[in-house]
């Protein structure tokens, strides 16, 4: 048996287990009801829940870029004050932090992306639950036990399937939602503890050389354009920035990334 | 017939397409039965945009049972697996 048919038999065994459940059949469509409206809140709470992991992910992208200036800012004081071992520490941890925001990025757009796919989930459900609940009152008012029976097995099928996918996409969005909250959990801990550079290891070797070349490369274009800033503010008859000594008491730089 | 997209409702295509879409269909029967994530992928893709090709979307307001159902584009081996339940693909 192939895929499409195999997966269509699940779902069709599932209808007829609803089925197999009562009585009067009539009974089903009453029961099989309540299961759609619990359904459509269950796809409900979905949506609110992946909305909240996804407004979490974008405040601690914010507190990312927000910790980027904030080291950028530092590399300019450390310079200015002579110390370019400073500044290259800084820029290093903004490095860091900028694959962090890259990759919590791409997770926002896949988090935004189950978002939108379970709002539509969540219509579908609502017109097939409108059509049942339409249909169900025919059956019972038209039908008796017996001759509904073939009816509601139709109509039951025909929801049971929606029930199914709808059930399908909740567990897929609130498995994505978890994922990003284990992770954004440790981003937490890493901002609190200003370790965030020791993110970047990670398990594939050649994965993490690539990641060091390119920061490594990051942090020393960053650096060439800070020199070459600072050497204009100091201006033409300014001498060398490691010569910039008016403001010397606060060279003493804070490079520990403290939350912000 | 009605093909189901998990994940995005029903469509309408014709009756004629069954014996393409079969056939793509054994190719993505063969990845899963070997575990091989790039050939499920690739002859999901391929399954899905035959079915595409000639399909109209069902009517919303209707309960009809689907005659196919698929796994959605990005849907993973071990998520079809999942769905298959510990049958797999040997029918009960």
């Amino acid at each position: 048996m192939g895929l499409m048919q195999r997966l269509s038999t699940i779902f069709k065994a599932k209808a007829s287990k609803a089925l197999d459940r009562a009585e009067d059949p009539r009974e089903t469509l009453d029961y099989s009801y309540e299961r759609q409206l619990e359904m459509l809140q269950k796809v409900k709470r979905g949506v609110a829940d992946v909305a909240t992991s996804r407004k979490r992910v974008e405040l601690q992208a914010q507190q990312l870029q927000q910790s980027q200036s904030k080291l950028d800012q530092q590399a300019k004081q450390a310079l200015a004050a002579g110390r370019e071992d400073l500044a290259r520490e800084a820029l290093t941890r903004k490095a860091a932090i900028g694959q962090q925001l890259a990759s919590l990025q791409a997770q926002h757009a896949q988090l935004e992306q189950e978002e939108q796919k379970l709002v539509l989930a969540s219509q579908r459900l609502q017109a097939k639950v409108d059509a049942f609940r339409t249909r169900k009152e025919t059956i019972k008012a038209t039908y008796t036990a017996a001759e509904a029976q073939t009816r509601i097995g139709e109509a039951v099928a025909g929801i049971s399937e929606e029930m199914g996918d709808v059930g399908l996409a909740i567990e897929r969005a609130e498995n994505k939602a978890l994922e990003m909250q284990s992770r954004a959990g440790a981003i937490d801990e890493l901002l609190a503890s200003g370790a965030l550079d020791d993110l970047t290891a990670t398990s594939d070797p050649i994965q993490a050389e690539l990641d060091r070349v390119t920061a490594e490369n990051s942090v020393e274009t960053e650096l060439a354009r800070l020199k070459s800033e600072v050497a204009g503010q100091v201006g033409p008859g300014g001498g060398d920035a490691g010569s910039l000594g008016s403001g010397a008491g606060d060279a003493e730089v804070e490079t520990e990334g403290e939350s912000t | 017939m009605i093909v189901r997209i998990l994940g995005e409702g029903q469509f309408d295509v014709p009756d004629s397409d069954l014996d393409r879409l079969n056939a793509i269909d054994d190719e993505v029967v063969a990845a899963v039965e070997a575990g091989d994530e790039a050939a499920f992928r690739d002859a999901l893709g391929r399954l899905l945009a035959a079915v595409r090709e000639h399909a109209t979307p069902h009517a919303l307001e209707t309960l009809d049972p689907s005659d196919l159902v698929l796994p959605g584009p990005d849907t993973t081996l071990a998520e079809v697996r999942d769905i298959l339940g510990e049958e797999g693909l040997i029918p009960s």
